[in-house]
């Protein structure tokens, strides 16, 4: 009654198995994936006939990042602060209000619509759960066909789906199946199988292992780890779990009410955050050991994420953060800068905060100061 | 813990009927107990049986199609006998829970305000304007800011965060002697997360709350928890003090969930080793341990007889555990 793992997938060669599309991953020094000034504003619109503009969600408000070839970018933060939204934007699933968006040197943006469809073969999505829109009298092997046909795939396509089956660790018997008669780790697989169909160079995974059970979680983790190594993939990992991301990425960016607060590689952003609120969250991830968590200091954050609709002036998280300063941090709003190699950080106290001249307000607002629970006399 | 305690479940089991199917046993004899002024978790994955044994505690189970078997006792009164309203006035004033989802239990279309003050008038027998007050100042110590205003808005108003801090209050206007809480953050961002913790933290420290926490989160539990039951397929197959838990667990299971999590507070690049199959692929207990399938520590004593869960201070359901890291505990009581 056990369910396969994959151990066909962990030891094989590095075999791109590109099928009959061309494995486009010529290496060069440009990043595969890179975003400047990217924006969406979601119009929020009033009355029935006029339907007048009355403000926006800010969801992305302004994102730079790279992402080199084969390299695992992770996105962090917040319920709402944009992650998806952001991802959707790169694929052009939801139309950028400013910004650019290039895919190998090429302008996502300026793309015909024949040409747009040519440039998203080669950029897949992987969902919380893939298969929980799909047709349940649809069949795996007609999941994984559906984007060779559309396609124009020239092999053998019931080939190319064992073989996809097998890259992610399902059996050959699968393809006859339908959704719902696989667990949720199984349906994972079987989207991931679908996203990587057409032998994409770049997957962005919104949300992969959020919906599984923990022991399911590894098993997810370690095939996007080993399909990576086998085809060179470059991934942008999207989730609120900061311990998976941090396992799988390189980079980390933190983001906050649709910016950019700080970026860093992934093992230095738990050894030393410089963003007060990376600090924060940092501090507030339980880690599943009673030593360390005993001789942990949580920095407490005040009160609620605040509306995309209402960003903010000045620095984006000063209504929250520990380290409001009175000059400058309501008034300005921070740049994301390079504060060392490798290092960035958008906030303007973030050299002092680091060396410890500048310190978090001592929980003066922490809500949990005052007595809980006993009695108010 | 040398306390008298306030909540003993024995043998508890909870069977649902269902038509033209085989029952489903979701609790299979589960036993704990809980003091004043202590946390115990209860972990495990989806579908193991946390919040069904959370619902035969506050009586909270459908009564058709429902067989519940064994004890509760709290303080001293046995909460199946007691008669409905009995068990209701209980339930507002000394039992409270908290679910994973608030829009489930508040009242959709009653402000926050008027759902704190009414438990504070029913149960504590303020009047209005007391209970007004009191009702601001619990909103403030949970950490929702601008409390007066909050108190005339609807639940659809206010965020997860806040929804789930509105209804924490409430659970805390009477304050219960026993909290019941499943999955209160599983919902929520971790920043917020970490306050909710922090006030349930000090609930219990300051009231003496006995506190019940289920999660699937081992990073909530090292946190929070002074003894952990970890659950799996209705059983519970491996109980400690907490440290001794995390520094050695002997079940395979735990010690698979372990593995199979990353660690922020460790260096990267480890590979994971996740535990095979997935939680669907159990054996009845009746045939053997449920584990059984999934146990990379499997042997033939593992089947058709299911362990006992053995061990006082270190209870454990298994034929051949982990080795223990540690002398003296190496030898796990028989
Ligand atoms: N189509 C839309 N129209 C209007 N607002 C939208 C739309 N899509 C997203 N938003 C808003 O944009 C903001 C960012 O949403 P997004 O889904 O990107 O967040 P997220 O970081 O992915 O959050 P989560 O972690 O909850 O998935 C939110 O305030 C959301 O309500
Ligand atoms: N009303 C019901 N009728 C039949 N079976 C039920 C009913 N309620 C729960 N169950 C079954 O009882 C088992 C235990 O469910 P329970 O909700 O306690 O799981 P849980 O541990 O809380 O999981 P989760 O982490 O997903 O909340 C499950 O297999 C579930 O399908
Ligand atoms: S700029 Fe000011 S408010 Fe913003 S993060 Fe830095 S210290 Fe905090
Ligand atoms: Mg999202
Ligand atoms: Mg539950």
């Amino acid at each position: 009654m056990s369910t396969p793992t994959d151990p066909a997938v962990a030891d094989s060669p590095k075999t791109a198995s590109a099928g009959a599309f061309p494995d486009g991953s010529g290496v060069s020094g440009e990043p595969l994936l890179s975003v400047r000034g990217l924006k969406v504003h979601f119009p929020i619109r009033k009355g029935v006939l006029l339907q007048r503009v009355i403000g926006h969600v800010r969801a992305v408000d302004g994102v730079d990042l790279d992402v080199g070839r084969g390299m695992t970018y992770g996105l962090v933060g917040e319920s709402g602060c944009g992650k998806s939204t952001l991802g959707k934007a790169v694929l052009r699933l939801v139309e950028p209000t400013a910004g650019t968006v290039r895919f190998n040197g090429a302008d996502v943006g300026g793309q015909s619509p024949e040409s747009m469809r040519r440039l998203r073969r080669h950029m897949q999505m992987i969902f919380q759960d893939p298969l929980a829109s799909l047709n349940p009298r649809q069949s795996v092997e007609s999941v994984l066909s559906e984007p060779l046909r559309t396609h124009g795939f020239a092999g053998n396509r019931s080939r190319r789906v064992r073989e996809l089956l097998d890259l992610v660790g399902l059996p050959a018997g699968a393809a006859a199946r339908y959704p719902h008669e696989f667990s949720g780790g199984q349906r994972q697989r079987v989207g991931i199988a679908r996203a990587i169909a057409l032998n994409p160079e770049l997957i962005i995974a919104d949300e992969p292992v959020s919906a599984l059970d923990v022991s399911i979680q590894a098993q997810i983790v370690n095939l996007l780890e080993d399909l990576q190594d086998q085809l060179g993939l470059t991934y942008v990992v999207v989730a609120h779990d900061l311990a998976v991301v941090r396992h799988v990425s390189d980079v980390i960016g933190v983001m906050y009410l649709g910016a950019l607060v700080e970026e860093a590689p992934s093992d230095e952003l738990y050894a030393q955050p410089l963003h007060p609120y990376t600090i924060a969250l940092m501090s507030a991830i339980p880690i599943p050991d009673p030593e360390v968590e005993e001789r942990r200091r949580r920095i407490l954050l005040t009160g609620d994420l605040p509306s995309p609709v209402d960003v903010p002036p000045g620095c984006r998280f000063h209504t929250r953060c520990p380290f409001r300063q009175p000059t400058r941090c309501a008034e300005e709003s921070p740049d994301l800068r390079e504060m060392r190699p490798g290092r960035k950080v958008a906030c303007h106290w973030a050299e002092e905060i680091a060396a410890g001249t500048i310190r978090a307000a001592a929980s003066a607002h922490d809500p949990t100061a005052t007595e809980v629970g006993t009695p108010s006399s | 813990m040398t306390r008298e305690s306030l909540l003993d479940v024995e043998d508890l089991s909870v069977v649902f009927r269902q038509r033209g199917r085989a029952d489903v046993r979701a609790v299979d004899g589960v036993s704990f107990s809980v003091s004043p002024g202590e946390t115990i978790g209860l972990v495990g994955e989806s579908g193991c049986g946390k919040s069904v044994t959370s619902l035969a505690i506050m009586g909270l189970l459908p009564k058709r199609g429902v067989r519940v078997e064994g004890r509760i006792t709290f303080d001293g009164t046995e909460l199946p006998a007691l008669p409905a309203d009995k068990l209701r006035l209980l339930r507002g004033r000394d039992l409270a829970i908290v679910f994973q989802d608030p829009m489930t239990s508040l009242n959709p279309v009653v402000p926050i305000g008027t759902q704190v003050t009414e438990v504070l008038t029913r149960h504590r027998g303020l009047g209005n304007g007391e209970a007004r007050e009191e009702a601001a100042d619990l909103l403030r110590r949970v950490g929702i800011p601008d409390p007066s205003r909050r108190l005339r808005e609807y639940p659809h108003q206010l965020s997860g965060g806040m929804r789930q801090r509105a209804l924490i209050a409430t659970a805390l206007a009477c304050r219960p002697r026993l909290l019941i809480a499943d999955e209160p953050t599983t919902a929520l961002d971790v920043t917020i997360q970490a306050q909710i913790l922090e006030l349930l933290k000090t609930l219990v420290a300051e009231s003496g709350t006995a506190l019940i926490l289920i999660t699937h989160d081992l990073g909530v539990v090292a946190g929070m928890c002074d003894t952990v039951h970890v659950m799996y397929a209705g059983r519970i197959v491996e109980r400690a003090p907490r440290h001794e838990l995390f520094a050695d667990p002997r079940h395979p299971y735990t010690g698979g969930l372990l593995a199979s999590v990353p660690r922020l507070d460790q260096p990267r690049g480890a590979r994971l080793e996740p535990i095979e199959g997935s939680p669907r692929d159990t054996i009845p207990w009746t045939s053997g341990c449920a584990f059984a399938p999934r146990c990379p520590n499997r042997i033939e004593e593992c089947t058709p007889v299911a362990p006992d869960l053995l061990g006082d201070r270190h209870g454990l359901r298994c034929v051949n555990p982990l080795r223990s890291d540690r002398p003296e505990t190496k030898a796990v009581p028989r």
